[in-house]
């Protein structure tokens, strides 16, 4: 079995702050992860390759940096890496994005699953692996949480809002993890030392490397455009409730949610 | 394979109308389609172009009726027993190839776990962008263009999407944002059935069974009241006073990322971006310090109770009223003002 899992750089949301006065990203000493449903999507490939058998190749676009969760894709137990980079890719949105991911799970070849996280912490748009499933023609389950390997053929549990549901579908699938499919194991230290020892086990994907067509990728092949952004109006004025003891605080504080019929 | 291509310079004008898609849990009308129906009357007034509806599943003229109760233009269902359950594939190709034949300028979905499984689907076999979890949507009065704001990092920011070039524009909108259309006295508007081609062969994955968990879920997201617990608990046992506020003031538990990663609560308690959303009249924060990524899942809350120990702890700007303490001082003490009050009204 071969399993390709798209994973996705992504600044630790944990610790972003937001300016409120110029209304932007305090980015400096943010750092960069890798996104946790895509790390939950690696978890479960390593686990059908621990459990089946199988070759995991860990794929991700973005700039160079985004080596470094492909090193720890490596570290984790990963078979192969490929970053996919290229100014021409600048810009995507998620049509653009899936169309060069699309692009290069097909070079790659020879896949019995497509895995991704079911969405990014910087965007939660939950759109890129879908749009990837309909662009190579492959069945999709999505917000998936459990799954048990039958040959050529998965059964993969659906969790949502209205309940669970069990489908039952042939390979080649594209599927989409969430947090509550697994618990992503640590890299052991001989995973650590093989894949930070060893500085070309990254393959490299650029425009040239790949079948796409131009119109459809970066800024220029994206349908949609951030038309402008904004740091929304705060129309709550925070109160701090005094006092000399808990108790006085709390009175003050019961008084003040009956006068807004909250209590 | 033929794939199909977006910015191929389509003539924009002879896209018309708005449509709404539908969503049915177990044949009833989910909240969020009149939502839906409700913003998707203003921008067709906007707009001056109709507003239509459509369902999808087997046998559902009964729930079509229905719709037309809500002052909507037109209502297409779509029947077919292969759509009685719902189906990624099967819904996605019904759906657009009734979209690639009637062209509707702008299609909105419900950002629930359904509409954003297929919503992607549909886009890309039909060829456009789609805006996902939208919370604001305008028409530009310049050009007539739908303006998709949505929130972004835990709604500190906000952006507005355009989807210049390609038709129909596409958002899936959040649920339990928008105001629901009126339900009317008499029905207005017509019906039509559509019987989409499908066969055996398109459903690729197939149900097996549908599990309802035996024990109570937990609703977070219809609760009024949410109360959440974090880092600031110290322990798991923290909770129970976390419990015993929850039920002094008849809501639910809610939790940060960090009490669940702690191994303190379960993980259907938290709340925030990779948990979930809530958006009750009051949400309690319990030794939150309010991490972008909580804020995310609730700082549209009607009102917001800060108690946190450190003064600087940033859920105390988002916050209506803020208390620095000790939680396990001031929770007591807070629910001792509870049963106080009551006892003065009884």
């Amino acid at each position: 079995m071969r399993i390709i899992v798209c994973l996705k750089q992504v600044p630790n949301t944990n610790e972003v702050r937001i300016n409120q006065e110029t209304g932007t990203l305090i980015r400096d000493g943010v750092p960069s992860i890798m996104n946790p449903d895509d790390k939950n999507a690696l978890e479960e490939a390593l686990r059908i390759k621990d459990e089946h058998g199988a070759e995991v190749i860990a794929i991700s676009m973005g700039p160079q940096q985004a080596k470094d969760i492909l090193k720890e894709a490596l570290a984790m137990g990963a078979d192969d890496a490929v970053l996919i980079t290229d100014r021409a890719f600048g810009g995507s949105d998620t049509w653009a994005t899936a169309t060069v991911l699309a692009a290069a799970i097909e070079k790659i070849g020879d896949y019995d699953i497509v895995f991704c996280g079911r969405q990014a912490i910087d965007g939660d748009t939950a759109q890129v692996g879908p749009e990837i499933a309909e662009f190579l023609d492959l069945p999709q389950v999505t917000y998936v949480n459990d799954i048990k390997v039958k040959n050529n053929s998965l059964n993969v549990s659906r969790f949502t809002e209205y309940g669970e549901y069990i489908f039952s579908v042939d390979t080649p699938v594209l599927l989409t993890a969430i947090k509550e499919l697994n618990i992503p194991r640590y890299p052991t230290i001989k995973g650590i030392l093989t894949a930070y020892d060893d500085e070309e086990n990254v393959k490299i994907f650029t425009f040239n490397d790949l079948d796409v067509d131009p119109t459809q990728i970066g800024l220029k092949g994206s349908p949609t455009n951030v038309y402008k952004s904004f740091v929304p109006v705060k129309d709550k004025q925070s109160e701090m409730i005094e006092g000399t003891s808990s108790k006085e605080k709390a009175k003050t504080l019961i008084m003040k949610l009956s006068e807004l019929h909250l209590v | 394979m033929e794939r199909t291509k977006v910015n191929t310079q389509i003539d924009l004008s002879s896209y018309k109308d708005v449509w709404v898609i539908g969503e049915l849990i177990e044949g009833k009308i989910h909240p969020v389609t009149l939502e839906l129906i409700g913003e998707g009357k203003k921008l067709a007034n906007d707009i001056q172009k109709k507003l239509k509806v459509v369902v999808v599943g087997d046998q559902v003229k009964e729930v079509a009726d229905k719709l037309l109760y809500y002052g909507v233009d037109k209502v297409y269902y779509l029947e077919h027993e292969l759509l009685k359950d719902f189906n990624t594939e099967a819904y996605t190709r019904a759906i657009s190839n009734l979209i690639k034949e009637k062209k509707p300028e702008i299609v909105l979905i419900g950002a629930t776990s359904i509409g954003r499984d297929i919503g992607p689907r549909i886009a890309a076999q039909v060829g456009t962008g789609l805006t996902a979890d939208c919370t604001k949507l305008d028409i530009d009065e310049k050009d007539g263009k739908l303006l998709q704001t949505r929130p972004a990092f835990g709604g500190n920011l906000m952006a507005t999407i355009i989807c210049p070039k390609n038709r129909p524009q596409m958002s899936t909108v959040r649920p339990g944002v928008m105001s629901k259309a009126q339900h009317l006295a008499s029905p207005s508007g017509e019906m039509e059935v559509i019987k989409p081609d499908l066969s055996e062969a398109d459903l690729r994955v197939k149900l097996v069974e549908k599990i309802s968990s035996g024990k109570k879920r937990v609703n977070l997201i219809d609760a009024k009241v949410v109360v959440s617990g974090g880092r600031g608990l110290k322990e798991a046992s923290g909770f129970e006073l976390i419990q015993q506020l929850a039920n002094a003031l008849n809501g639910e538990v809610g939790s940060s990322r960090a009490a669940v990663d702690s191994g303190w609560i379960e993980s259907s308690h938290q709340v925030g971006q990779t948990g979930t959303t809530v958006r009750p009249d009051l949400y309690v924060a319990c030794g939150i310090s309010g991490a972008i990524q909580h804020q995310a899942g609730m700082h549209e809350s009607k009102y917001i109770i800060a108690i946190n120990k450190n003064p600087h702890a940033p859920i105390f700007e988002i916050c209506d009223y803020g208390i620095v303490g000790d939680l396990y001082e001031v929770i007591p003490a807070i629910i001792e003002s509870i049963h106080e009050k009551n006892f003065l009204e009884i």
